[in-house]
């Protein structure tokens, strides 16, 4: 046969070389340009930053000039004086994120269950979720701090109705933080929880009913659990950029009982030039990320999600 | 299956005080989540109403209170100074960083799917790092690594930083287009005699085509919209956002608005003009 | 599809297709040995059949073929040229694979012309109108896959694989995803288009009747190995093992002893239980010791009341008919004989309805010819049915 013969020719030249070391390189080729970005761009500047942390001043130098050295009281210095404001990063974060799950659940299950097989509607909801990003994030905040300034609607209204005393006011708060937190990172909560619902088949929903479950228990026992994968992955996505926020502190916070981590790491790094203070509480802050995050993913049981 | 049978065959014989009541539930739960989610919508959308608002606001210099209508700001979006040049630097950053995130980003993401080797767990746990760490501790350690370099700061640092942080979400984004696709089409491509590299431009490229496209959307709006990782990497160089937040204390002109509205309308312009597209496609399909 | 494809048939000179060779051919993934020195030669021009239930090999023998695998030991030539260690693409086989894999990208006409453009060939244009004629879908070459019916895939990417000339021509699984009415149209005119273009096929399936409809020959795996491998009526009228007499179709299978030998008419005097059942020589896996003596059902035949067997014939019972299922051209019944197990007869309804009812007393006859002798270490139902993993 002809063409077995003419490819089997121009064949013979082509697998000289095994093929089965080819194959092995080829994940190299591809994972290695990524890889060495993220070793050069992420590892070693938290090498960096590691270091950093535990220089000490030149002695005699200027303001803002260190040296290499294994200062570990960095770290005792900066916890002692910046706890508080740690501490207070994961209580906002951690309200943030219970405020945006109990906002965002509810549209996410409207988009995703209620506006089931109408597709148009459906995908201008999910516009309408991520419109806000659309827009800048810092003039989105500062139009909530207009938005609950002094003189304006809300306020007034509240007023008006009692809801608020009279010499009250929601700027300036910690209620204006964590709603500021909450806003910016909703739609963070919402999306995974849309792509977890969606997947889910309706049937099981109508065999929930089906076996006399009413709608509430079908929702703990049925929807809940199956959405799950998509409450981890809104919560960590709110989580973590809210604890390490600062423009929601610092635009819409006062400096007394509102400072977060970050406000005092950008402060110690750009204003007092106290670079190893602010790296020192960089590590504190990415470490404790990790250990809540691995802990919390371990427990909810989804460890494939990373 | 003998379940929904059974049910049929029941319907008419379930006992209805039962059933009465929980029909009523049911029905006050149609009404309050969907409200509730229209709520939630307003919460959401009235900040950027706000925002679109007072573009339109003749404000002067500090746009805070509303002064009356006009169109100026609109006719003359770069009247303000230093706001067209921040608008310009940060496109310019979204772009090249989205370009190379995605190039990274997408090569990772198809190794990790089509190859099992040792220490992908490894790499999984480099790509997702980045993710779980917070922006300001991104953005310090770059500058930590970037002030020991001496390395001075601007647009390359600005690319650098943003380059790392969209990586991963590319990587996210298109893995999940990876896994979606049939392993058995690039082996019918093998099998049709096209090499490796054939397999993947005829074959495995164009149908990650829409993933790779989510994901490069995600890393640019992702550059275009950073405050915190840019403020630490850029020195004086300036984007949009960073100049919004330090002329806050002073006041941000109303041309500020016009630009993110103008962004804001092409953005959702562009999104539903897909969607609208998508859909009447898959209606003609389906009426085939 | 009644048209004559020139195109395909016509550089076809001499003998289709090119003989397939594997030799000692292993494949274990990590502990796991799916194929098992597997050793095999598949004639050029002819419809092969691989055979077996799911796990058995089949596929991976298959992808080891096409170069989607590589063997951890062992060889496999094409045309007497070695292609071990040569890539998918390197080969000048095709694949029709299970899922049909076309490309949902590209039109019906651009998934055909795929491997005609990889493999430079000339005139591609008018190849894939003449494959397309052949599997009757001309007129749906600017069609996307997803637009088509499951048949329509199913022929297109037949059309896609034979448009190439392949030396040999892979089919896995490729009728599993069509409905049985469909599927039975698309058995003949596969083995029509077989004859018309006259390549080497190979055929990878778990159902037994497309394997016995479609191929020349048919190797049936079991394990990683090759169980036997013969012709269709071969493999049925004399299975060696408790497996494929199992898997082929059905058997009545019953334990006994080889206690005399009749050397002059060529027949082993069995005991079964105190009966004593007459099995050619010639039909049997072992001569002497413990063995499994097998019939066909419908080579049984009921003895109800006074009827009598007749000359050369082995009668095993009285038993007790516990079913009778009547399926239009045959009535099925089942016997149940203490001590020996329950035997399936099959018998052509030459007269209407069943003539024996369930409770009856019967015994079974069946000519000395048919009976089949089997290795007696090998498990009675190996290779039936298990009604957990078929459909």
């Amino acid at each position: 046969m002809s063409i077995t013969a003419a490819l089997g020719d121009s064949v013979a030249g082509v697998a000289a070389e095994p093929p089965r070391r080819r194959a092995r390189r080829a994940h190299l080729v591809l994972l290695g340009p990524g890889l060495i970005y993220l070793v050069l761009f992420f590892v070693v500047p938290v090498g960096a930053l590691l270091a950093t942390s535990l220089y000490v001043p030149v002695p005699g130098g200027d303001v803002g000039e260190y040296q290499p050295a294994f200062h570990w009281q960095n770290y005792v210095d900066a916890l002692a004086q910046f706890w508080p404001a740690l501490l207070r990063s994961f209580w906002f974060a951690f309200l943030a994120t219970v405020a945006a799950l109990v906002i965002g659940y509810p549209m996410a299950y409207v988009i995703a269950v209620r506006a089931r097989g109408r597709k148009l509607l459906q995908g201008l909801l999910l516009v309408l979720v991520v419109a806000p990003f659309f827009t800048s994030f810092i003039l989105r905040t500062i139009a909530w701090k207009q938005i609950l300034a002094d003189d304006a609607f809300v306020v007034t209204a509240m007023h008006f109705l009692h809801l608020l005393p009279a010499d009250a006011r929601l700027t300036a708060t910690p209620f204006a933080v964590v709603s500021g937190l909450t806003y910016n990172f909703l739609p963070f909560m919402v999306l995974p929880i849309f792509a977890a619902l969606e997947r889910l088949d309706p049937r099981l929903l109508e065999a929930g009913a089906d076996l006399y479950a009413s709608p509430v228990t079908t929702f703990r026992t049925v929807t809940w659990p199956l959405s799950m994968p998509g409450v981890v992955a809104g919560t960590l996505l709110v989580f973590i950029p809210a604890a390490g926020d600062y423009v929601n502190a610092s635009l819409l916070g006062n400096n007394t009982n509102t400072t977060m981590i970050g406000q005092v790491i950008d402060a110690r790094f750009f204003k007092v030039l106290d670079y190893p203070t602010a790296a020192s509480l960089s590590v504190v802050l990415m470490v404790a990320i990790l250990v809540l995050v691995g802990a919390y993913v371990r427990r909810s049981g989804t460890e494939d999600l990373l | 299956m003998t379940a929904v049978l059974d049910r049929a065959g029941e319907s008419t014989a379930a006992p209805s005080p039962v059933r009465t009541p929980r029909r009523q539930r049911r029905r006050l739960g149609d009404v309050i989540v969907p409200v509730f989610a229209a709520l939630a919508f307003v919460y959401l959308l009235v900040p950027v109403a706000y925002t679109v608002v007072f573009s339109f606001n003749d404000a002067g210099k500090t746009n805070l209170v509303w002064q009356g209508f006009t169109l100026d700001n609109w006719q003359n979006p770069c009247g303000a100074p230093q706001v067209c040049e921040a608008f310009a630097n940060s496109l310019q950053v979204g772009v090249v960083s989205t370009l190379i995130a995605t190039a990274l980003g997408t090569l990772v993401a198809i190794a990790l799917v089509r190859f099992r080797f040792r220490g992908r767990a490894s790499a999984n746990l480099l790509i997702f790092l980045p993710m779980s760490t917070p922006e300001v501790v991104l953005g310090a350690a770059l500058l930590a690594q970037f002030l020991t370099l001496r390395v001075p700061l601007g647009f390359g640092t600005v690319v650098a930083a943003h380059v790392l942080f969209c990586i991963s979400f590319v990587v996210v984004t298109v893995k999940a287009r990876v896994a979606s696709l049939d392993p058995a089409l690039e082996e019918a491509a093998a099998d049709l005699y096209a090499s490796p590299w054939q397999a993947f431009w005829r074959v495995t490229f164009p149908l990650l085509i829409p993933g790779i496209a989510a994901a490069a959307l995600l890393a640019f709006s992702l550059s275009f919209d950073d405050f915190i990782v840019t403020n630490f990497t850029s020195g004086s160089y300036t984007t949009f956002p960073k100049f919004v937040y330090v002329s806050a204390t002073r006041g941000i002109p109303p041309q500020a608005n016009v630009i993110s509205s103008f962004m804001f309308v092409l953005a959702l312009a562009i999104v539903v003009l897909v969607q609208v597209l998508g859909y009447a496609r898959s209606k003609k399909l389906r009426g085939r | 599809m009644t048209s004559t494809s020139s195109a395909v048939t016509a550089d076809a000179t001499g003998a289709g297709g090119a003989a397939l060779e594997l030799e000692g051919v292993t494949k274990a993934f990590g502990q796991f040995v799916a194929v098992d020195d597997l050793t095999l030669t598949v004639p050029s021009g002819s419809f092969f059949a691989l055979l077996g239930p799911s796990g058995c090999g089949k596929t991976t023998t298959l992808r080891m073929v096409a170069g989607l695998e590589q063997p951890t030991a062992g060889t496999i030539a094409l045309g007497g040229r070695d292609v071990t260690g040569t890539r998918a693409h390197q080969r000048p086989v095709n694949t029709v694979f299970q899922s049909y894999a076309l490309f949902p990208h590209l039109t019906v006409g651009e998934n055909v012309a795929f491997g005609l453009k990889r493999s430079k060939a000339k005139d591609v244009a008018a190849r894939v109108v003449d494959g397309l004629d052949l599997v009757e879908l001309g007129h749906l070459a600017d069609r996307k896959p997803a637009q088509l019916s499951g048949g329509q895939q199913q022929r297109v990417a037949l059309a896609r694989a034979l448009v190439n000339r392949p030396a040999l021509l892979l089919l896995d699984e490729p009728l599993g995803a069509l409905d049985l009415k469909l599927r039975r149209q698309m058995q003949l005119e596969l083995k029509r288009i077989q004859t018309e273009v006259g390549l080497t096929f190979v055929h990878v399936t778990h159902d037994q009747e497309e394997a016995m409809t479609m191929a020349d020959t048919v190797a049936v795996m079991n394990h990683g190995r090759i169980e036997q491998l013969g012709s269709p009526a071969e493999l049925y009228e004399l299975p060696r093992t408790a497996f494929v007499a199992n898997f082929l179709g059905q058997s009545n299978l019953v334990a006994g002893t080889v206690t005399e030998r009749l050397t002059k008419r060529g027949l082993l005097g069995v005991d079964v239980r105190g009966t004593r059942v007459l099995v050619p020589a010639a039909r049997a896996v072992r001569t002497d010791g413990a063995v499994l003596v097998g019939a066909r059902p419908e080579k049984m035949r009921l003895l109800v009341g006074d009827q009598t067997p007749g000359r050369g014939e082995n009668v095993l019972g009285p038993g007790t008919v516990t079913d009778v299922s009547f399926l239009g051209v045959s009535t099925q019944y089942q016997v149940e004989i203490p001590g020996l197990g329950t035997f399936g007869v099959f018998a052509q309804n030459l007269v209407g309805g069943a003539t024996v009812t369930v409770g009856t007393s019967a015994r079974l006859a069946w000519a000395v010819d048919f009976t089949f002798g089997l290795d007696g270490a090998q498990a009675r139902d190996d290779g039936a049915v298990d009604l957990d993993d078929e459909l």
